[in-house]
């Protein structure tokens, strides 16, 4: 045990996974996609990223060995899991790699013992009892050892898929949004155990999310898939604070994405004037290489948002907007409104906020914007 | 002179049911899970007996394990008798014309059985043969149970092919079925009645209690719902 352990943290392993797969077009009325991934992944949590229907799972489902690429190459280390050059295709049960599904799939006939213990039947019942009795306890489960799946909560649930998933050391462990169901505080908790597990394991995790909150407490680096393809790739903080793509924009959470033309560049002052599509409003933005002659796309989280009800005096944000609320919206804790500034910009604000403004439909207010919240997008 | 129909009858029940789980496992569980783009043609083929009076099924297989036919040439070879009007060519009429009430409730089954689970199976190394002991059959099993119960109370009724096939010779191929046939043809209305009465009260049992087991629609006996 404590040998086949140090081996296991001597070596980092590192996922290769080249695929091409025509998608769609089939029975479903799915526009055809092609799905065309190439990425290597080293030790530690990746998140692919992207809205749904981009392809993730299938990429997931193509390196376990569910579906079969049309073309590639798939590989963790030396070992070729696929390979259509070399007509190399392993089964799924040939290749190690531990699977997390979104609905989890525990066998729901089994106790959570014979859940964890399924994929390793092959070794001798004491190392069984051992592997599975030392996973249990990491992981806080061995309580629930008698329960079958439908009696324990849907936390515990997420718990004993990835104990079964893990007792059986994989090569690499792809996880297709296991835990969007969960609240904060268990998801929390379950990642801080995965973390502390492959640790000593090192293998490639492959994370799978298409919520943003998620990529921002995971990870090391993010992917993001968009309609088969890989448009981003780097930290959580490089890819989502500064997306380049429009569609990692709407992923990365900006509710306001304007049509500009750019009116005038000040190199002086590092900004540029940019004139929304279809209005009189201009808007200071970062001075970027973007061609004047071509229109640009600004984008704007709401919650970067400020607003005042009379004109502000002696600020150093250069963009001061007057417009209307034309409606306000209770989600959660926050407040959503929608403001008419010739074209509609939605804010995020408090409770407290819409309070002491005494905020409601029909209110003249003014929207202050920095520079630097305005992010050219391509 | 009940009895002795009784005892046969459930005994051609009894091996019938039991060589239709031997087929019906397998081919169930192909139909369910395979692919192959003539596969219509298999499940057209095993739902025949469904549709077709018996006496052509008979004739058929009647024909078939005939003297003159290869496979009655054949078996004589092997054995140095005859399958017609034997209690094995009973079985083997039998189980042709049972086989639908076996497949078709396995493969439904089996079909039902959530594919992420055999996904999941596979991905922790199991093999396609543990897959299917582990997972597949313990989860089909409810359809399982009931094509063993269907094929076995079709047997019992089963008359045509029967007639057919093995004639009506007590002992060796006259079941409960034919017996009845039989006492009404020579005007034995009692026996008859107590004969019939037997047959319907056996197979309202099976019936009952098999559709008791499957209240709700869930399998409640194994408590993992």
């Amino acid at each position: 045990m404590a040998v086949s352990g140090d081996e296991a943290q001597a070596v980092r392993r590192e996922l290769t996974v080249q695929v091409q797969k025509q998608l769609g077009g089939g029975a479903k009325s799915d526009a055809p996609m092609q799905l065309d991934v190439q990425l290597k992944i080293s030790a530690g949590f990746t998140i692919l990223f992207g809205p749904s229907g981009a392809g993730k799972t299938t990429v997931l489902d193509c390196i376990a060995g569910l579906q079969e690429p049309d073309s590639g190459r798939i590989a963790v280390d030396d070992v070729s899991l696929f390979d259509s050059e070399k007509a190399v295709d392993l089964p799924a049960r040939d290749r190690h790699v531990g699977y997390l599904f979104q609905t989890l799939a525990l066998f729901p006939h089994m106790t959570v013992r014979q859940n964890i213990e399924y994929g390793i039947a092959r070794v001798s019942p004491s190392e069984r009892h051992a592997r599975s009795s030392e996973i249990a306890e990491s992981f806080g489960i061995a309580g629930l050892f008698d329960r079958r799946p439908a009696k324990i909560s849907g936390g515990e649930r997420q718990r004993v898929a990835l104990a079964r998933a893990l007792v059986t050391r994989p090569r690499a462990l792809l996880l297709d949004e296991p835990l969007t169901a969960l609240d904060a505080v268990t998801k929390g908790r379950i990642l801080d155990d995965l973390r502390r597990w492959n640790d000593c394991h090192a293998v490639p995790i492959l994370y799978v999310t298409h919520q943003r909150e998620e990529v921002h407490a995971l990870g090391n680096r993010v992917m993001v898939l968009d309609a088969g393809k890989l448009i981003a790739d780097g930290t959580p903080h490089e890819v989502l604070s500064h997306p380049q793509f429009e569609s990692v924009a709407q992923l990365a959470g900006f509710e306001n994405i304007l049509e500009c033309s750019v009116v005038g560049a000040h190199p002086e002052d590092g900004t540029m004037t940019c004139r929304v599509a279809g209005t009189g409003m201009s808007l200071e933005v970062p001075l970027s290489r973007v061609d004047t002659a071509r229109p640009v796309r600004v984008g704007i989280r709401a919650g970067d948002i400020l607003v005042a009800t009379s004109r502000p005096q002696g600020l150093s944000a250069r963009n001061v907007i007057p417009g209307t609320i034309v409606w306000l919206r209770q989600q959660d804790v926050t407040v959503i409104a929608e403001v008419d500034c010739g074209i509609r910009i939605v804010v995020h604000l408090t409770l407290g906020a819409r309070d002491s403004l005494g905020l409601v439909a029909g209110k003249q207010l003014w929207l202050v914007i920095k520079t630097y919240s305005c992010h050219i997008l391509q | 002179m009940i009895f002795q129909a009784l005892a046969l009858t459930l005994e051609l029940a009894v091996l019938v049911s039991v060589i239709l789980m031997a087929i019906g496992l397998p081919l169930g569980y192909w139909l369910a899970s395979s692919r192959w783009r003539g596969k219509f043609v298999v499940e057209a083929i095993v739902s025949l007996p469904i549709v077709l009076p018996p006496t052509v099924l008979g004739f058929y297989v009647l024909v078939a394990i005939g003297p003159l036919s290869p496979v009655g040439r054949w078996y004589h070879s092997v054995t140095g008798g005859s399958l017609a009007f034997t209690f094995r060519g009973l079985v083997l009429g039998s189980v042709i014309y049972s086989l639908p009430f076996a497949v078709q409730p396995i493969a439904a089954a089996f079909a039902s059985v959530d594919r992420k689970l055999i996904n999941a199976s596979a991905t922790l190394g199991a093999s396609r043969w543990r897959t299917f002991w582990r997972v597949m059959l313990p989860l089909g099993f409810p359809g399982v149970l009931t094509g063993f119960v269907l094929s076995f109370a079709h047997t019992l009724g089963e008359f045509g092919v029967v007639l057919m096939i093995g004639g009506n010779i007590p002992g060796a191929t006259q079941t409960v079925s034919i017996l009845i046939y039989d006492q009404v043809q020579a005007l034995n209305y009692a026996i008859a009645n107590r004969t019939a009465l037997l047959l319907l009260g056996i197979c309202f049992t099976l019936l009952a209690v098999l559709y008791g087991l499957r209240r709700n629609g869930k399998w409640g006996m194994w408590g993992w719902q």
